[in-house]
């Protein structure tokens, strides 16, 4: 019982702790890319603090659902992180939910904060929520078509499970198309999912291309502060999910010192370089139109549905 | 004993229904009373109509009960199995919850339509429904289906005063007939195989039917029960007739008189045909489910008129249904009994939390209805401060059908998208491919109910108010609130403590699939659950929702810890330096704007802008005026034909009647002398 308090508890800090970094980092290396210094990469920790400690102002037009939503988000997202294997393949809670639940989780978040960009009457709120509804409505048939090209392979859909096995090269791989196609749509499921370039832009104020940012502008102090922790966080376990399912290699697959030391450096190696790869390719590519985004998830689709394809036929 | 327990509440329900409906008739009090004696009446009937269906599911063996009459081929046979059980469970917790609501919102029919009346045909249509479920003789079962069907006719069209409810009444009358027609026709295969209307011969033929003849009867059970639980192409008439009803009304058909046609496709294809059937039908099956599921859940977002849009959604959620007896059927045909008996369970849990998140969300849209007048959304806004309650129900019964974990609606739409992925153990590989992307279908039919319900509950609920209706709207009244409070905490119930449900349903299931999958489906001594074995998947709602507030709380501890004080400013929204009004608000045609405009081809969206100018310049619009419709794909090349070919038809046949009489004496007369020749 202590174990498992334990292992929930060191999760949850690697979590929290390491999700401002990866944003930090990612801004770093848009920044040395474009030629600039760029802010430090804990920077965004200092922003955190700042901001809760403001105080916050809250529209008069707003309801609860406004006050609560930064909460909620905040808890889901945190529980769909504890959810998939950090830096240990067996994880306590991973009984409590499998890949399904953890897509519906995020859904959760996401419908309150929908809902909090209605509450406060602007038109952006609204914007914003109108298109969060369609890019999520498009990424989920693609990511849940790509985990399942995964679990098949693992013969679960059960994450820890799915790292096990793959972290002990079990089921894998005489053919490594499938794990690689399911690899590529999720690597586009998280861009969407995340708010990144190409299908949202982070860094941007400018109504005619915001999503995400729209649906919290009226959000401040200590509720802004949790909903940007929350969106680095579902970063973060987007990248978690990307790293470990797909290329779990060097998590620990016991609960010995040494090897938990080793699993703890390689996921912190690895979400690091998917970062700067995110960050890369945010510098490589425009942000496209909004309507021209379902043919992005349209390939993301495409590209899972041959991953389950071809495990069948490959596998006869 | 347990026998005469039944007995007693099979006695007992009938006689409030009854009481419910010939009392308020037959008194003469004031409206006041005749209310409260009828749903009372309802209310109590409802009760012992819960017990009844425990009792049913915890029986051991079925309960039956016949009585001969003097018609040939009928029998006055009911039979209380745990099938049945299941459905008089689910239809009396929602009639409960109805009655109590109808108390509070019958009022606002005072002197609009005869209270007395409403009350008496809605006992009987909720009596009508049980018997339905408990008919055990296929003759007696049609006749209580077409009391059923026309009982809710008469529901429907209560405020017969408006021509739409009229057009309404008159669509669903139509279509629950060509409905029945089908399902007269499935039951005279069965007749003509074994000689008697008979349920139990039925089940244990003597001889089994031919292979041609079970196919046809298969597919007649499917349109006959597909028209009224409202698939894809047979779902037309759910958005006319569900918002024309009364409220609680369409609550009861919305949530509960569509499940007596899934009863009926779960009697026929596993009880009757023993579910002994080739894999294409489960294919069919679960082919209609994902289209009507996704075709549904689109044809919603396109709606405005709150209660369309739910009635919409009903046709989504038949179709999730489906999907989970559609894999059932088809594991079944494969021989794996574990994943059919999982598909089965997983495909009647959802029709329990579809009834009961339904029921709720349709008394919500009563609610609304009685405080503002109005049944467009775009006329309400804010109400969530001015009604409090009824928004609390209203937001959990949204995220109950938006599958929101840690729901019911989640933990059944998450029993579906098992059952679909235990497809890779089907030796087959067209069905291995087809069940993952039905999965995918419902993971697009689940996020777009989402943004659905987003658009439902945020334009209704939040922001300003956009009319002056919903400006002076206020909290309904306390039956209102409890009916609706009932609901939501029942829909809370069976997503916390599934572990309690799915040990009832796997006693409905296991007779069929002949194998009770309770003990492997429940886990970790009832803290999780995990279809068929953990280490494939699992899912622990308690768990899941104690984590939730858990990290609510822990958002909570960190704000103050490093913010310290919680105290907040209030301001007004920027609106761009121009005073926020409900013109700058969003609305719920701008957001599904995208959706329509992605989906396109589906929708096939006609848009006409029509711009008067000032005359002094073009560059200022004196007015505008902005129309946007959908093509009403189905009606327009499916139906329309149909109606065509009867209308000139008929025209061409008007010949015949003249309208003289010596005419029509002549036609007597002709057809008596070709009889007489065929006598001779």
């Amino acid at each position: 019982m202590v174990k498992v308090l334990v292992l929930i508890v060191m999760q949850t800090v690697i979590l929290l702790g390491v999700a401002p970094f990866i944003v930090g980092l990612i801004r770093k290396v848009k920044a040395r890319l474009q030629c600039r210094r760029g802010a430090s990469v804990f920077q965004p920790y200092a922003d955190l603090v700042k901001l809760f400690r403001k105080q916050p102002v809250v529209s008069t037009t707003t309801s609860w659902i406004f006050t609560a939503t930064p909460y909620i988000l905040f808890a889901s997202t945190l529980l769909a992180g504890l959810l998939v294997p950090v830096f240990v393949s067996t994880i306590p809670l991973s009984f409590a939910g499998n890949i399904i639940a953890l897509v519906y989780l995020l859904g959760l978040g996401t419908f309150f904060l929908m809902l909090a960009g209605l509450d406060a009457g602007s038109a952006f709120g609204g914007m914003g929520s109108s298109r969060e509804a369609i890019v999520a409505s498009l990424t989920e048939p693609a990511m849940i078509l790509s985990i399942f090209a995964i679990a098949l392979t693992a013969g679960s859909t059960n994450l820890s499970t799915i790292v096990h096995k793959t972290a002990l090269l079990e089921g894998i791989v005489s053919d490594p198309s499938p794990h690689l196609m399911a690899f590529a749509a999720l690597v586009i499921v998280a861009l969407a999912e995340t708010g990144r370039v190409p299908v949202d832009n982070p860094a941007t104020h400018l109504e005619l291309t915001m999503i995400h940012e729209a649906m919290i502008l009226e959000y401040s102090g200590r509720y802004l502060a949790l909903v940007e922790w929350a969106a680095g966080l579902k970063l973060l376990v987007f990248l978690t999910l990307i790293a470990n399912v797909s290329a779990p290699w060097g998590i620990a697959t016991s609960l010995e010192p040494a090897a938990l030391g080793i699993g703890l450096a390689a996921y912190l190696a690895k979400v690091s370089g998917l970062a700067v790869l995110i960050g890369i390719l945010e510098s490589m590519f425009a942000k496209l139109r909004l309507f021209r985004v379902p043919e992005l998830l349209g390939v993301a689709f495409i590209l899972a549905l041959l991953g389950v394809i071809f495990f069948y036929v490959l596998r006869g | 004993m347990v026998n005469d327990l039944t007995f007693t509440l099979v006695w007992g329900l009938f006689g409030w229904y009854g009481a419910g409906v010939v009392l308020p008739l037959g008194c003469r009090a004031d409206s006041r009373r005749q209310n409260l004696l009828a749903h009372g009446c309802a209310a109590f009937g409802g009760m012992v109509g819960i017990v009844l269906g425990v009792v049913g599911l915890l029986a051991s063996e079925p309960w039956a009960a016949r009585s001969p009459s003097t018609i040939p081929l009928l029998t006055f046979a009911i039979r209380l199995d745990p099938l049945a059980a299941f459905f008089v469970l689910t239809i009396s917790l929602a009639g409960l919850a109805a009655s109590i609501y109808a108390i509070g919102y019958v009022r606002h029919f005072d002197g609009r339509a005869s209270i007395p009346l409403l009350g008496s045909l809605f006992n009987g249509f909720l009596c009508s429904m049980t018997l339905v479920i408990l008919a055990d003789n296929g003759f007696f079962f049609l006749i209580v289906w077409e009391l059923m069907s026309l009982l809710s006719y008469f529901l429907v069209v209560t405020e017969h005063e408006q021509a739409e409810v009229r057009y309404a009444g008159l669509f669903y009358l139509i279509m629950t007939h060509v409905g029945t027609a089908f399902i007269i026709v499935a039951f005279l295969i069965f007749f003509q195989g074994v000689g008697s209307f008979s349920f139990d011969t039925f089940r244990h033929p003597e001889q089994p039917l031919p292979e041609g003849m079970k196919t046809i009867a298969f597919l007649t059970a499917l349109i006959g029960f597909g028209t009224k639980a409202g698939i894809v192409p047979l779902h037309v008439w759910l958005p006319y007739a569900h918002p024309a009803a009364p409220s609680h009304v369409s609550a009861l058909m919305s949530g509960v008189m569509i499940k007596t046609a899934i009863y009926g496709l779960v009697r026929v294809y596993f009880d009757f045909l023993g579910g002994q059937f080739p894999w294409w039908w489960g294919f069919v099956v679960l082919l209609v489910g994902a289209v009507s599921a996704l075709l549904g859940v689109m044809y919603a977002l396109m709606e405005h008129d709150l209660k369309s849009l739910l009635a919409y959604h009903s046709v989504e959620n038949i179709g999730i249904i489906l999907l989970g007896i559609g894999a059932g059927m088809i594991f079944q045909s494969f021989g794996l009994k574990e994943f059919a008996a999982l598909g089965l369970l997983a495909g009647l849990y959802h029709t329990i939390n579809h009834a009961m998140f339904k029921a709720l969300l349709f008394l919500g849209a009563g609610s609304l209805l009685y405080a503002t007048h109005t049944r467009n959304m775009e006329e309400y806004g804010g109400l969530l401060r001015r009604m409090p309650w009824t928004g609390l129900f209203f937001l959990i019964g949204a995220a109950s059908i938006s599958a929101l974990p840690p729901t019911n609606g989640f933990v059944s739409e998450w029993l579906v998208f098992q059952s679909l992925f235990l497809s890779f153990q089907i030796p087959d590989l067209l069905m291995k491919l087809m069940l993952p992307i039905a999965g995918a279908m419902l993971a697009l039919t689940g996020v777009l109910a989402l943004a659905c319900f987003a658009k439902a509950f945020g334009i209704a609920f939040l922001a300003l108010p956009r009319s002056s209706h919903a400006r002076h709207a206020e909290e309904v009244p306390m039956p209102m609130r409890l009916g609706m409070g009932l609901l939501a905490s029942v829909c809370l119930l069976l997503g916390l403590l599934p572990m309690v449900v799915v040990p009832l349903l796997d006693r409905v299931v296991g007779p069929f699939a002949q194998i009770s999958i309770a003990d492997q489906v429940v886990a970790l001594d009832g803290w999780a659950l995990a279809p068929v074995d953990v280490q494939f998947a699992s899912i622990s709602p308690p768990i899941l929702a104690a984590m939730l507030i858990v990290g609510a709380l822990l958002g909570l501890c960190l704000a103050v810890a490093f913010g310290g004080h919680l105290v907040k400013r209030y301001g007004k929204t920027w609106g761009c330096g121009i005073n926020l009004s409900p013109r700058t608000e969003y609305t719920a045609t701008g957001f599904v704007q995208p959706i329509k405009q992605v989906f396109s081809t589906i929708y096939r969206p006609t848009v006409k802008l029509e711009t008067e100018f000032l005359e002094e310049s073009r560059y200022f619009a004196k007015r505008r005026r902005f129309e946007f419709h959908i093509e009403p794909v189905f009606q327009k090349y499916l139906y329309d034909p149909v109606v065509m070919f009867f209308s000139t038809t008929a025209d061409r046949l008007r010949v015949i009647q003249a309208g003289s009489l010596h005419l029509y004496l002549a036609y007597i007369f002709v057809t008596l002398i070709v009889l007489l020749l065929f006598a001779v």
